[in-house]
């Protein structure tokens, strides 16, 4: 056992210094000749223009009674915009393969484009359309009304959105960030046109819009095709105060009944602030303990070691107003309680113990690598980048993050540990879980 | 070669989404003449003396590889009674070997911030690893190893396969219309292997045993049934040198399993069945019909067959301009979604789809009625010149935005070698796919889509569950219409 551990240990430590570094990216700021920001990132290999965007205010925007009204505009901006009707402006996307969309998170409505080169100054001239003149009109806005609505009814019986939606709801009641940002089939159908172009005038605005843009173009043209596309937008948003929240309901146990083999269990509690300074120790240990890898302890000890689950995982989720940390796993309706425990004591075990020195250094290294990895095309290059500006980790943060995680002590480790996952946990359950029932409220 | 629609499972959820999707969503290679040529004339191809097949796509934006090893052997191989046995013994690969035991090969690409994960369809199983390019013999050599140095115990393989029931519960059971698309499967293979699904029925599934595993572990895995592909920053000479200090000590197989599978006798009579459970809240009517894949248009003469098909496919179901969404849920309003796809990835019969999901108010009745008007206008008049260009730029510009994905390029490159194609077949894909005429696409559907080779299925709500036993053991109701 010892020679084993020495051998992976010394494998590692080769590698380490060989791991491709994100540092060696080339990331420029460019400023728009209308004084728009962006990041560049120049590759020319392949001719195509990768453009990711985001605008302050997602679907936390959306008015109490008219959830998944910022979701209803994101599906229609590229359904008619401008003289161009939906068939119009789709049938001129196919043609110059010019890919757009859009999506809506809690805190930001992001848009992705990619084109290519050939094609660039019409794809940014779509985008435009897009964003400062979505035509909404009667047709596509039913037709997509009754898409989503479809969507909605399909989820009502699927176990997996089900334990989702129950644990928004109870972990945040009466904050935006419980709500739906579909919408749900109650507020779906009230959603009219002027709460679509309510949303878009709050929230299309350049005063915080974070761009991001990566392919075969440089700065001076980059800059043209942003004004292209942002610069008609007007200067200043009008959005909502959000209010700070926490997690409520930790230590609380949801039992939803539904005739389905396989139980559904979403389980979660306080995450940490993406600025908090524990941030970087609280990201290892959770990986330590249910990160996406072959290795962590719950996937050992639910799947390798008792084959109760195909998957078991948890990750940090942070918002502007929130943070959470949450995961999920999919069992056996006679051993649901039993996969249930085990996660428990093992998030108990980690918030008491904290990781061993060995699990501290093999998952550091794991994250320090695969970080690189991870950005393997312009558009994930450029996703990453808009989030970096986001969390105003600043345009060095590719080269400082391996230092951040080799500074994470043990000590470090295991108090976060105890902070992250001391708190206890809501869990819900969709199914019919033998033996398990929901706790008294 | 169209990749879009290529079922296959993967040794985990957790990690794969973002190859998962780029696999998905990118369909095929390359442009205009000159981004065809570049593209293709970077890709060198080997075989060593013991068999194996090496195929090289060097990338050099980042330091970075993406090695892949391919198994001529997937679920179409499996003894009858054995479902489910080549995607269980991908699972069990991860078990260790005499030489490195259980854990330790993760363990290692995990320090080094590596990916990891494997797949299984009805005609191939693939391992993959994503790593710096100073690991890429590393790597090569734990392959290697396992590829004949499998140790299995019942200790670990009795947990696995609980957890391939947990996998069949979550991709099947939990899932209605997974369910009708496994007994479409069924009803559309009258004899051919095709018919059984990739995970297992779950009554032979139960079943599987260590030996199992093995004896066809010791059938199949060898270099001379076996395809590896690297990506990325790497030169050919290089990679070759690698190939032969790692795989190539390794002894090929004494007899390689020919794939001949059973086939399918003419099909004569239109099936349909309905699967119905209580938690069906979106009804909705699919087709298959058996049309030819690639390899099957090829072996049988008929150049531009597939290609027609990948076209028709596009026109008639992919997106918002297609035939099928513009008729059914911006025109006629009947349904809420509709779309159509081609398979062709597959070294027996390929399928072409379409399915759609009816409006509030209109009977799965209607709803097929008006698709099979798209089908029958496609069928009598044809597609038009516009429709075709659009498609074809559509189509062809996706082969550019590979590029952009060294991992997409080795899953294309290797799902085409192990369904029939060369690599020439992959680099001609573009040229071939611009030479299809508006006539090849209107005969392509007047003899394919003919309802005699193919099955419907309908997906409803059950409104009367028996009370005591869970809806999802009752039998799927499966009644023919004929």
């Amino acid at each position: 056992m010892m020679r084993l551990f020495a051998a992976l240990s010394a494998a590692a430590f080769a590698v380490i210094a060989a791991a491709p570094s994100a540092s060696a990216m080339d990331i420029e700021k460019i400023v728009s000749p209308s004084g728009i920001e962006a990041w560049l990132v120049r590759e020319q290999a392949v001719p195509l223009v990768a453009l990711n965007y985001a605008f302050r205010g997602g679907s936390s925007q959306d008015p109490a009674d008219k959830a998944g009204a910022a979701n209803f505009a994101a599906s229609l901006l590229d359904e008619g915009a401008g003289d161009l009707d939906a068939k119009a402006f789709q049938e001129r996307m196919e043609s110059r393969a010019i890919e757009l969309s859009f999506q809506v998170g809690r805190d930001e409505f992001h848009g992705s484009l990619r084109t290519l080169n050939e094609n660039r100054e019409e794809a940014f001239d779509l985008l435009r359309l897009a964003l400062t003149a979505p035509r909404f009109d009667a047709e596509a806005i039913e037709r997509m009304r009754r898409q989503t609505i479809a969507a909605l009814q399909r989820e009502t019986s699927n176990p997996n959105n089900i334990a989702s939606r129950r644990w928004w709801q109870t972990a945040f009641p009466g904050h935006p960030y419980g709500r739906e940002s579909k919408g749900t089939l109650d507020s779906v159908p009230t959603i009219a046109v002027a709460d679509l172009r309510d949303y878009v005038r709050r929230v299309f605005a350049r005063n915080e819009l974070t761009i991001s843009i990566v392919g075969d173009v440089d700065a001076k043209t980059a800059g043209e095709l942003i004004d292209r596309a942002f610069a008609k937008l007007p200067a200043k948003n009008d959005l909502k105060p959000v209010a700070a929240a926490k997690p409520a309901g930790l230590g609380r146990r949801i039992v939803v009944d539904l005739d389905v083999p396989q139980a559904v269990v979403t389980f979660g509690g306080q995450g940490l602030a993406r600025k908090d300074p524990d941030f970087m120790a609280g990201y290892i240990v959770n990986h330590i303990l249910g990160g996406g890898s072959f290795s962590s302890r719950l996937y050992k000890e639910v799947r390798e070691k008792r084959g109760l689950a195909y998957g078991v995982s948890n990750s940090l989720v942070w918002f502007k107003n929130a943070a959470i940390m949450m995961g999920g796993t999919a069992t056996r309706a006679d051993r649901t309680g039993e996969a249930l425990s085990i996660i428990e004591a093992e998030t108990r075990r980690m918030a008491n113990e904290g990781p061993a020195a060995d699990e501290l250094e093999a998952a550091k290294s794991y994250l320090k690598g695969a970080y690189a990895l991870s950005l393997d095309t312009s558009s994930k290059i450029a996703s990453q980048l808009t989030q970096i500006q986001i969390d105003k980790l600043g345009i060095d943060y590719m080269q400082r993050r391996s230092a951040m995680i080799d500074a994470v002590t043990l000590d470090d480790a295991k108090r976060v540990a105890k902070r992250l996952f001391g708190g206890g946990m809501l869990v819900t359950v969709v199914g019919r879980p033998k033996g398990l029932e929901s706790t008294p409220e | 070669m169209n990749f879009k629609h290529h079922f296959y499972l993967e040794r985990a959820a957790i990690l794969v989404c973002a190859l998962v999707s780029s696999w998905i969503v990118t369909a095929s290679l390359v442009t205009t003449g000159n981004a065809a040529e570049q593209a293709g004339a970077k890709v060198s191809e080997f075989r060593l003396d013991n068999g194996l097949q090496l195929v090289v796509i060097p990338d050099h934006r980042a330091p970075v590889v993406t090695h892949m090893i391919w198994y001529k052997v997937g679920a179409a191989d499996e003894t009858p009674g054995k479902s489910g046995l080549a995607h269980f013994l991908e699972h069990l690969m991860f078990k260790g070997t005499a030489k490195n035991p259980q854990g330790r090969f993760s363990t290692v690409v995990a320090r080094i911030g590596g990916q990891e994960n494997a797949f299984t369809s009805s005609d191939y199983t693939g391992y993959y690893q994503r790593v710096p390019r100073e690991q890429l013999k590393t790597v090569m050599e734990f392959e290697a190893d396992r590829m004949t140095g499998l140790v299995l115990t019942d200790a670990v393989v009795l947990p696995e396969r609980d957890v391939i029931l947990e996998e069949r519960n979550s991709r099947m059971e939990n899932n209605p219309r997974a369910r009708l698309g496994e007994q479409m499967d069924a009803a559309l293979f009258l004899n051919h292997p095709y018919g059984k699904p990739i995970i297992g029925w779950r009554h032979e599934m139960e079943t599987l045993s260590r030996d199992d595993a093995l004896e066809f572990y010791k059938r199949f895995y060898g270099p001379n049934d076996a395809v590896v592909v690297i990506a990325g920053d790497i030169e050919p000479d290089a990679a070759l040198k690698l190939a032969r200090e790692t795989y190539g000590q390794i002894k090929p197989l004494a007899a390689i399993q020919q794939r001949k599978r059973p086939q399918e006798p003419p099909q004569v009579s239109p099936r349909s069945l309905t699967l119905a459970d209580p938690r069906v809240e979106q009804p909705a009517v699919q087709r298959t019909y058996l049309v030819p894949s690639f390899a099957t248009a090829k072996a049988n003469n008929k150049p531009g067959q597939s290609e027609a098909l990948e076209v028709l496919g596009h026109v008639l179901g992919t997106g918002s301009n297609s035939r099928m969404y513009r008729d059914l849920v911006v025109d006629k309003r009947v349904a809420v979604s509709a779309g159509a796809y081609y398979d062709s990835s597959a070294l027996d019969m390929g399928k072409f789809g379409f399915y759609a999901s009816p409006a509030n108010g209109v009977t799965l009745t209607q709803l097929e009625a008006a698709a099979d008007a798209v089908i029958a206008e496609v069928i009598d008049k044809g597609i038009t010149a516009e429709e075709m260009e659009r498609a074809k730029s559509r189509m062809i510009a996706d082969a550019i935005y590979a590029q952009d994905n060294q991992a997409s390029m080795a899953r294309w490159y290797g799902t085409a070698l192990m369904t029939g194609a060369t690599v020439d077949d992959v680099r001609q894909w573009p040229a071939r796919i611009r030479a299809v005429t508006t006539q090849q696409v209107q005969a392509a559907a007047r003899e394919w889509l003919d309802k005699k080779r193919s099955v419907t299925g309908y997906l409803i709500k059950d409104t009367t569950p028996p009370a005591g036993q869970p809806a999802s053991l009752q039998p799927v109701k499966a009644e023919k219409r004929t």
